[in-house]
């Protein structure tokens, strides 16, 4: 499973954190943030997008200036992260029309919402990209639909 | 629209002016110059949400709930915020619901009791009529459910599972994931509806969801697992289906049909072919199809090409398809792609030993090697783990020269592991001993200030069985590199205490000219040097070891390594020497460290004994022989028969030293037994010999009282004896005794994990016959050890006699132990002896299981603590348990 997702700018802020485990405090989280985003930041483009830490294992890619940050079981599938990574990637390039950093920033409560329909419980939901991209923009009219709305 | 709502809108559009809005706060954060700025913007405005917090104004909760899960993701606190989100989650509308869901998803873990007023409103959504509020439940119940939650709701989720939506059955399948994961007992009302969604051949969501829930339920239970074999010839269709038919857009990833399925079901397989012949079976056509068809060109393919690799190396395979596998392996291997040669090496660790012979591996050696070198620490440290898995008596020098570089670029943590392996390794598979002796001393040149007191140990004995030339070859290879006085040479602490040990007690060995001139030759892994060893003088020996004793990285284990060495070389220099050595002791006598303050009394005094008995009692050790041999007996009886260990020595030299003490410390000898075992007096001696033994081999449990430290008596032989005569009677037994056995302070916390059996040299000799009543370890981390005794009570009944076990310096706090067993089994958990663990006071605890079916025994341990203040909550299976308690 997917323990953690982090985004991470090249400049080490934090875009956007999602737990898919409980078994840390508030504090160990933060902790955690900063040594693996520390970690990621220090590794050279040729290298493996795999790093060891604890007993977990960070799979990682950068697209532009945003880290993509994944801390998976010890033996899950390390490639195939690489393609879930990209998968959101490809989902919000396709719903911001070609995703910038700064789409990310200021509406990180999409980036995340995005994400839920990617995965539940670290584990991957829906294959089809269409898929997801159809409930979001279902869910947004949803809720767009009540802001002009009288009640 | 009537005026009474135009008047609402228009009031709630008043309501939020002089709001900022969302936008306009991240605005004002990254235009901030500096830190300070910042903090500066996000207070005022975390002081404006909390008074507009408290004013309960609904029309801007929503705004300020989203600005403060902003501030959140900058690491700012926002915990007032979390009640916010259970009123946003209460609300009718769909856009409060989504950022409400979405704030208890960040601002709440499991831990906090909001969350069991988050229950209530998730509930009631999870029975809503409007599928993405259903959605928006699922999702964070799936994400953030604790147990209570979890058995709460379970009974709404089991029934969503059936739910005629996809959207929303995709959803439950992975909350019931997340369900079973907190309760494992909750699994079996899943079981039947988890394998009906395989049904659904043509819903890929429902498929991949479906597939990873019966993955985890097979992991967790034995039954489901049997059960699940029956859907093998349906997930065999399912996948065979994606890699040959119809090309469907929707799925397809660069050209390659739902790899993430396709991931799914090889990873279901494995765990359905493992140990199977009869589901391996059905498998192996299918298999050889994915692996022959997949395209390798591009990192999705090879994601697959991986799972095939281990579905085909766990399963009961045809012989053809390992070839295969192996074969991709190689690919991967000299593939360019960083990625794909990671997963290769670390595939090859767990690989290897599955492989009845290693040569299709060491075809790739070459390629390993390579890898050894690498830049990437991923690559090099799965590089370094198989490079040990390959080792054998023909490459060990290639492999061992291209370590020992690795070791001076590698990481400190990495350095301390690899040269305890590679000293191991050395160990076993030598070409020669001082082939052996070399290495040993490189590895301690470049990592000595890491390396664990047992891979010094282990050298010191070894040098101690060398021939009398190869104890002189390494004294005075060990001195001449000191005697650079290098700053980065002298830091290394246990290339210090080698060196030292060696000038103690082969002083004499290096004043004399070379025994063998062949072996003066320059080493050959190390050609660089220039042996132009003189012999060095006795002064200058003294004067290295003043130089070490008032160097810069003096530590107090070096200290009194340096005195017993100086007293030691009393018995072999000129008389102006000696009395320099004394002086340099005598330094001591009033120094702050009791240990070595007492060794500086007792060894000046000793210097006052007449010469023969002073020759004696600082004569050479005797060597340290078949200490694998002496283990095993040892180990196959109970702790008296340490005694046996003295018919091993040669004892000639040391009953002389041991009668001579024993005339003279009769009295005290009571006082300062450490080992607790009363006998007659020569076998008090024979059993700090026989301790002795055990501590180099590191190897603990035989010695109850001093498991860290019993390292440290090796060397400190003559003073263990030297106490007998001369401990002060102020100082008061218990005391002596700890410090006797801690000679000073100097265990680090590290070396107890040495003792853990996985690590411990008993990995060299596996063939070590295990004792009769085993000290099982069931838990060891965070300082604490759990270890257990099991026997039977009766032919149904066995009792698990619990031992909590602090390490040193260690308080462990709050233990509680939950136990779980199989429902055939009754399980009755007597409390604790205490709650709090120190490392002067275990606990103890009984725990009986009646077993009246016989099956094999397993358990789950649920276990929290606390300890330096943080509350540790662990959960996991154990059942290696001996069979002879239930056959």
């Amino acid at each position: 499973m997917i323990n953690f997702m982090l985004l991470v700018s090249r400049q080490g802020k934090v875009r956007l954190t999602k737990w898919f485990n409980s078994n840390w405090t508030t504090k160990e989280r933060s902790k955690i943030v900063k040594e693996v985003s520390s970690l990621v930041l220090s590794r050279r483009t040729k290298m493996c997008n795999v790093i060891e830490y604890k007993e977990l294992k960070i799979v990682y890619r950068r697209y532009a200036s945003l880290f993509f940050i994944a801390g998976i079981d010890a033996n899950d599938n390390e490639l195939l992260c690489l393609e879930i990574i990209h998968r959101y990637v490809e989902v919000l390039d396709r719903y911001f029309g070609n995703v910038c950093e700064l789409d990310l920033i200021f509406n990180f409560n999409k980036a995340y919402y995005i994400l839920d329909e990617l995965l539940i419980a670290g584990e991957l939901q829906e294959p089809s990209k269409k898929a997801v991209l159809r409930v979001i923009a279902q869910q947004d009219s949803l809720a767009e639909g009540e802001e002009y709305s009288v009640q | 629209m009537d005026t009474s709502a135009q008047l609402k809108q228009i009031q709630s559009f008043v309501n939020k002016l002089g709001v900022m809005r969302l936008k306009d706060l991240i605005k004002a954060v990254r235009n901030c110059k500096t830190a300070a700025d910042e903090r500066a913007v996000i207070a005022k405005e975390s002081a404006f949400i909390r008074t507009q917090f408290k004013e309960e104004n609904n029309d801007t909760r929503h705004i300020n709930v989203s600005k403060l899960l902003y501030i959140f993701m900058l690491g700012y606190p926002a915990h007032f915020g979390q009640i916010e989100c259970l009123k946003l989650v209460a609300s009718n509308k769909f856009s409060d619901k989504r950022l409400g869901y979405l704030g208890i998803m960040l601002l709440l873990d499991e831990n906090q009791e909001v969350l069991t007023l988050v229950t209530n409103s998730l509930k009631n959504d999870l029975n809503h009529s409007n599928m993405f509020n259903v959605g928006l439940a699922l999702c964070t119940l799936g994400n953030i459910s604790s147990i209570e939650m979890a058995r709460d709701l379970s009974s709404e989720v089991e029934k969503l599972l059936g739910n005629t939506n996809t959207y929303i059955r995709k959803k439950a399948a992975l909350c019931a994931l997340r369900i079973i994961r907190k309760v494992p007992d909750l699994m079996e009302n899943y079981v039947e509806r988890a394998n009906k969604l395989l049904n659904e051949e043509k819903n890929h969501a429902i498929l991949l969801t479906g597939t990873s829930l019966l993955t985890e339920m097979c992991q967790m239970d034995k039954n489901v697992l049997n059960d699940t074999r029956k859907n093998v010839p349906r997930l065999v269709r399912i996948l065979r289906n994606l890699i040959t038919n119809n090309f469907s857009a929707e799925h397809d990833v660069n050209g390659v049909a739902d790899p993430f399925l396709q991931v799914q079901i090889l990873r279901l397989l494995r765990l359905l072919g493992h140990n199977n012949v009869e589901a391996s079976d059905l498998m192996n056509d299918v298999l050889a199809q994915v692996a022959t068809n997949t395209d390798n060109s591009k990192n999705v393919g090879n994601s697959i090409l991986y799972e095939t690799v281990l579905t085909i190396m766990n399963i009961e395979s045809e012989k053809s398809l390992q070839v295969m596998a192996i074969n991709i392996l190689g690919r991967f291997l000299s593939n360019r792609d960083n990625n794909i040669k990671y997963v290769a090496l670390t595939t090859l660790c767990q690989v290897a030993s599955i492989l009845t012979d290693s040569s299709s591996l060491q075809r790739h050696s070459s390629t390993i090697i390579d890898c050894i070198k690498d830049t990437d620490i991923s690559i090099r440290k799965r590089a370094i783990d198989l490079a040990f898995i390959l080792m054998n008596r023909q490459n060990i020098r290639v492999l061992a020269r291209e370590l020992l570089v690795s070791l001076e670029t590698t990481t400190n943590e990495e350095k301390a592991k690899i040269s305890r392996r590679l000293c191991e390794c050395a160990n076993r598979y030598k070409p020669n001993k001082r082939w052996e002796i070399d290495t040993v001393c490189r590895v301690l040149k470049i990592a000595g200030g890491y390396v664990e007191q047992d891979v010094i140990n282990n050298f010191i004995r070894l040098v101690s069985t060398s021939s009398t030339e190869l104890q002189q070859y390494a004294t005075s290879k060990l001195y001449n590199i000191l005697c650079k006085r290098e700053d980065n040479i002298e830091c290394q602490e246990g290339l210090q205490l080698a060196t030292i040990w060696c000038i103690g007690e082969y002083c004499d060995l290096l004043l004399q000219s070379p025994l063998d001139d062949s072996l003066a030759n320059a080493d050959e892994d190390e050609n660089n040097t220039t042996v132009t060893n003189e012999i060095p003088t006795e002064n200058e020996v003294v004067d290295l070891l003043e130089h070490l004793l008032e160097g810069s990285s003096v530590t107090n284990k070096i200290k009194q390594y340096i005195i017993i060495a100086l007293i030691k070389l009393t018995n072999k220099l000129d008389p102006g020497s000696r009395g320099r050595a004394i002086s340099l002791i005598t330094k001591y006598k009033t120094n702050i460290n009791l240990e070595l303050q007492q060794r500086a009394v007792e060894f000046t005094s000793l210097d006052t004994l007449s010469d023969d008995i002073r020759s004696v009692v600082l004569d050479r050790m005797p060597a340290l022989e078949n200490i694998k041999e002496n283990r095993k007996q040892n180990l196959g009886v109970s702790e008296s028969s340490l005694l046996s260990s003295d018919e091993q020595l040669d004892t000639k030299n040391s009953n002389d030293l041991l009668g001579m003490i024993l005339g003279e410390s009769s009295s005290t000898s009571s006082n300062t037994k450490p080992l607790e075992k009363s006998s007659s007096s020569s076998s008090n001696i024979m059993d700090l010999l026989g301790d002795i033994q055990m501590g180099t081999s590191s190897m603990p449990p035989l010695t109850p009282s001093n498991n860290s430290s019993s390292n440290n008596l090796v060397n400190q032989m003559d003073n263990l004896n030297l106490m007998n005569t001369s401990i002060p009677p102020k100082i008061d037994q218990n005391n002596s005794l700890n410090n006797l056995l801690s000679l000073g302070n100097i265990m680090q916390p590290s070396s107890s994990s040495t003792i853990q059996p996985s690590n411990s040299t008993t990995s060299i000799t596996p063939s070590i016959a295990e004792p009769k009543k085993e000290e099982n370890v069931l838990y060891y981390k965070n300082g604490l050890k759990i270890v257990f005794d099991a026997y039977n009570e009766n032919p149904i009944i066995i009792a698990l006699k619990t031992k909590y076990i602090a390490d040193p310096s260690y308080v462990i706090d709050k233990i509680n132990l939950l136990v779980a067993v199989p429902k055939s089994m009754k399980l009755q958990i007597n409390p604790p002896s205490a709650t709090v663990c120190t490392p002067d006071s275990p606990i103890n605890q009984l725990i009986k299981i009646a077993n009246p079916s016989k099956a094999p025994i397993k358990i789950r341990i649920k276990l929290s603590y606390a300890t330096n203040g943080r509350q540790i909550n662990e959960m996991f299976d154990y059942s290696s348990f001996s069979e002879s308690l239930w056959t």
